[in-house]
């Protein structure tokens, strides 16, 4: 079978439910990060794979691509900054440990 | 029919992708995850390569690889000890969320499966750099002008979100105070 459209969406279908696993079982919140970083990565992947093989004279599936990955390194940056600033408060980057808005 | 050198490359890279994806959620020293999930990208990069996407190929590279894990290897840096060791989820929460992956990717794939979906093979404008930037600065109804500009200032916004979010508490007011 010659490799195409589904080979790319099941493997880019395995590489999102790998991040879901990730973060329901991570409690850290750098590793929650890292397995969000996963999924997206796997939208991005069917995005450019459409784009190849369904209408390969377009590129909008590339820029949608292009925005994602700079949305994502936004998104990166300011998740670096709420968690060393969770650190400095709590000590600990775990997601159960602050619980102060509950009190 | 033969099997391609093409054909082995992707399920390579594929393998690859898939298993360093999985040692990144299950490992239990954070930099080593971290180092597990740079390989990952590395390989998503080949995939891309690989459909002759080679622009998105290059930023996915300089952006995930360069940027977004070494970022996240400072944040291990910054709030971690070194070696240490996450605590093991409990089993019943491995259990569920193997559960929750596992039924989701299940419905995914019977679909995918059932759609058959046809193969084009015809070259595409995906690698051609020059055309990309012409359609990202292009102001006619296809262009993405706005959206660029818009990501621009996401960026900048972000930028100084970050500088204010990560400030100690109370160190605008103390420079001030030095100031007056």
């Amino acid at each position: 079978m010659q490799i195409g459209l589904t080979h790319i969406l099941v493997l880019s279908a395995t590489l999102f439910f790998i991040g879901v696993y990730g973060f329901l079982t991570r409690k850290n919140l750098i590793s929650m990060l890292m397995s969000i970083e996963l999924m997206l990565n796997s939208a991005n992947l069917n995005f450019i794979a459409f784009n190849k093989y369904v209408w390969p004279n377009k590129l909008e599936g590339l820029f949608f691509t292009l925005f994602i990955i700079a949305i994502a390194a936004a998104e990166a940056a300011v998740a670096m900054a709420i968690i060393i600033q969770v650190y400095r408060q709590f000590k600990s980057v775990d997601v159960d440990e602050p619980t102060i808005m509950k009190e | 029919m033969g099997i391609e050198f093409s054909d082995i490359i992707f399920y390579l890279l594929a393998f690859m992708m898939i298993g360093f994806a999985v040692l990144s959620v299950t490992t239990r020293q954070l930099f080593r995850a971290a180092i597990y999930l740079l390989f990952s990208l590395v390989s998503v990069a080949g995939i891309y390569f690989w459909m002759e996407a080679n622009f998105v190929a290059a930023v996915q590279i300089i952006v995930y690889v360069g940027g977004i894990v070494v970022v996240i290897i400072f944040s291990i840096l910054l709030t971690q000890q070194a070696g240490a060791e996450m605590p093991k989820p409990s089993l019943s929460k491995k259990l569920w969320s193997f559960l929750a992956a596992g039924s989701g990717l299940g419905i995914l794939l019977l679909q995918i499966l059932k759609l058959q979906l046809g193969t084009v093979n015809a070259k595409g404008a995906l690698f051609d750099v020059k055309a990309i930037g012409r359609e990202l600065i292009d102001i006619d109804t296809h262009g993405w002008a706005l959206p660029f500009e818009v990501v621009s200032m996401l960026l900048l916004a972000s930028m100084i979100g970050c500088i204010v979010i990560a400030l100690k508490p109370g160190a605008i007011i103390k420079h001030e105070m030095k100031e007056s």
